[in-house]
């Protein structure tokens, strides 16, 4: 029963992406009508100058609104986990968490009110810029960050980290060598979350970008508004192909080194106890 | 000094643009750039009035919860038997089922409305196939109607719901059930006495991690939605875009943001809980 209902899930959420995929090479005009084999939208879609500007911009500010971002939330998340009580620890934690859940319009209308009256009183940034976009979707995305780095130190512990100290590294060598090596797949997660939100964003590059800096999510917003085309299909066609190779082979990679991945829930329930006593008090089945 | 540096950015990049919109919501309208003007006596102050006095801000606000609790339902009844159904396939095979739920959003939120806006309309395949088939005599108004936006906003926050319901079920003891099967409890019996109660904190969460950010969705509706039905979202964005009544804006997205503390504080205290 669930897994039919998973299986109707699956279909309701492909189906869509399935027809454009189709779609992408019929030779109509019109969306959804097919008109015989032609890749004619691939082609127009290699000669679109605009959108290949905006995607290129978009890529930019995604690297670079996740690199700050998985900087700052890594600081963020590093004082949630392990600088205990503090005077403002609780506005410190509303804060970090507050652009999970504040409404996307409400985040983009004040960045843009506070880059507008920043550039009236101290004269940066100047006008709305691929720059205020960056700084945005890194606000944003540092806060995801700092969630993945948070729970990670909390299931880390510090018994390590005190280990080494005891061995005499210092603080820095102890962050270098232990720490790092152990938030790497936290940080990576959130890295690629952070790219991904920025990548898919258009409600917050809409208020902070201008003229001078459209993303490619919002050219392709603004297109869709005056209807849709199958150009559009071509290039969710590609993106499709080239996130399924990238995605099968991260979980290839991931079963042949460990069988799980670091970004998805175990697939054990959690084990209750100390391993070797919770080992011994169940009832071995292998027997049977 | 870390602290102080992250104390910083969070206070530069969070709290003071919510600290600007309060006080431009204040501002009177004003000719030129910025257009607005700080330091009025409060009695001039229009934005706040209009917003109280006209009960279109008031509709477009509830039209906006009602859009998202249905939104946030629907996500929730399909994402607990998504979930289980998930738990139930063989171990090995998870992480590729994962994968293919993921891929349909990775393709970019624009991309997958796109779809959507082609599908539903009136020459679409969906009314096309209806027509072939003697159903209908006229298209069914899908596109700019509430059922496409319903469809649309669905699509577009299942996985909010899903991947949080997944992440907690998966950590639950499957011996419990287990336990309870083995005792009589039918499978009905089961999920609702065991599954679902151990489950609520995780359900509860990811309807508010779906109710939240829809309340202010703005593009599902601008592209899917009816057009005459106002939402807040919408509202914000055509008092800043095109009426350039930033004050208007700023008081209508604080009226939402207040609406919607009480779900934040709740959703952030069944975060917490185990």
């Amino acid at each position: 029963m669930s897994r039919l209902i998973l299986a109707l899930g699956l279909l309701f959420l492909w189906a869509p992406v399935l027809l454009m995929v189709v779609f992408a090479f019929s030779d109509a005009r019109q969306p959804f009508v097919w008109g015989g084999f032609s890749l004619r939208w691939f082609a127009a879609l290699a000669a679109n100058q605009r959108l290949q500007e905006a995607a290129l911009l978009s890529v930019g500010i995604a690297a670079g609104a996740a690199a700050l971002a998985t900087l700052v939330g890594l600081a963020i998340g590093w004082v949630l986990a392990r600088h205990g009580r503090f005077a403002g620890r609780p506005a410190f934690g509303v804060l970090a968490a507050a652009p999970l859940v504040l409404p996307e319009v409400v985040t983009g209308l004040g960045l843009l009110f506070l880059f507008v009256l920043m550039e009236r009183h101290l004269g940066w940034p100047e006008g709305r810029s691929a720059l205020t976009i960056l700084l945005a979707h890194a606000s944003l995305g540092a806060a995801y960050v700092a969630v993945v780095v948070q729970a990670r130190l909390a299931s880390l512990g510090r018994v390590l980290e005190d280990a080494a100290a005891d061995l005499g590294a210092g603080p820095a060598t102890v962050f270098r060598t232990i720490t790092l090596p152990l938030l790497a797949p936290a940080l990576a997660a959130g890295f690629a979350l952070a790219f991904l939100l920025s990548l898919d964003d258009v409600v917050l590059a809409s208020f902070t970008g201008g003229p001078g800096a459209t993303t490619l999510p919002v050219l392709l917003f603004s297109q869709l508004r005056l209807g849709p085309t199958p150009e559009a299909h071509a290039l969710a066609t590609l993106m499709l192909a080239a996130l399924a190779l990238i995605g099968a082979g991260v979980l290839w990679l991931a079963g042949r080194r460990s069988g799980a991945l670091p970004l998805l829930p175990a697939d054990d329930p959690p084990q209750h106890g100390r391993y070797t006593g919770d080992a011994m008090l169940r009832p071995t089945c292998d027997a049977s | 000094m870390i602290r102080a540096m992250a104390a910083l950015w969070l206070a530069l990049l969070v709290a003071a643009p919510l600290a600007v919109i309060a006080a431009i919501s204040l501002a009177v309208p004003d000719e030129g750039l910025p257009p607005f003007r700080l330091g009025a006596p409060l009695a001039d102050n229009e934005a706040w009035p209009l917003l109280a006095a006209d009960g279109f801000y008031a509709a477009a606000l509830l039209r906006s919860l009602l859009l998202a609790a249905v939104t946030a339902g629907c996500c929730l009844l399909l994402s607990y038997p998504m979930a289980l159904g998930l738990l139930r396939l063989p171990a090995r095979l998870r992480p590729w089922v994962v994968g293919l739920i993921l891929l349909p959003f990775a393709i970019g939120f624009v991309l997958r409305m796109a779809a959507w806006v082609g599908l539903l309309r009136d020459s679409g395949p969906i009314n096309a196939a209806l027509l072939a088939l003697g159903l209908i005599a006229e298209p069914l108004p899908l596109l700019y109607g509430w059922s496409g936006l319903f469809l649309g906003m669905v699509h577009s926050y299942l996985i909010f719901a899903l991947l949080p319901l997944y992440a907690a079920l998966s950590a639950r003891d499957p011996r419990l059930e287990e336990a309870a099967a083995d005792l009589g409890a039918s499978p009905a019996v089961v999920f609702f006495t065991v599954t679902l109660p151990a489950s609520a904190a995780a359900a509860g969460a990811a309807f508010l991690l779906v109710f939240i950010p829809a309340a202010g969705e703005f593009v599902v509706p601008e592209l899917l939605g009816p057009p005459e039905a106002l939402l807040a979202g919408r509202a914000i964005w055509l008092e800043f875009f095109q009426s350039r009544d930033w004050p208007l804006a700023a008081a209508a997205s604080l009226a939402l943001l207040l609406v919607l503390v009480g779900p934040i504080l709740l959703w952030q205290r069944l975060g917490r809980a185990p």
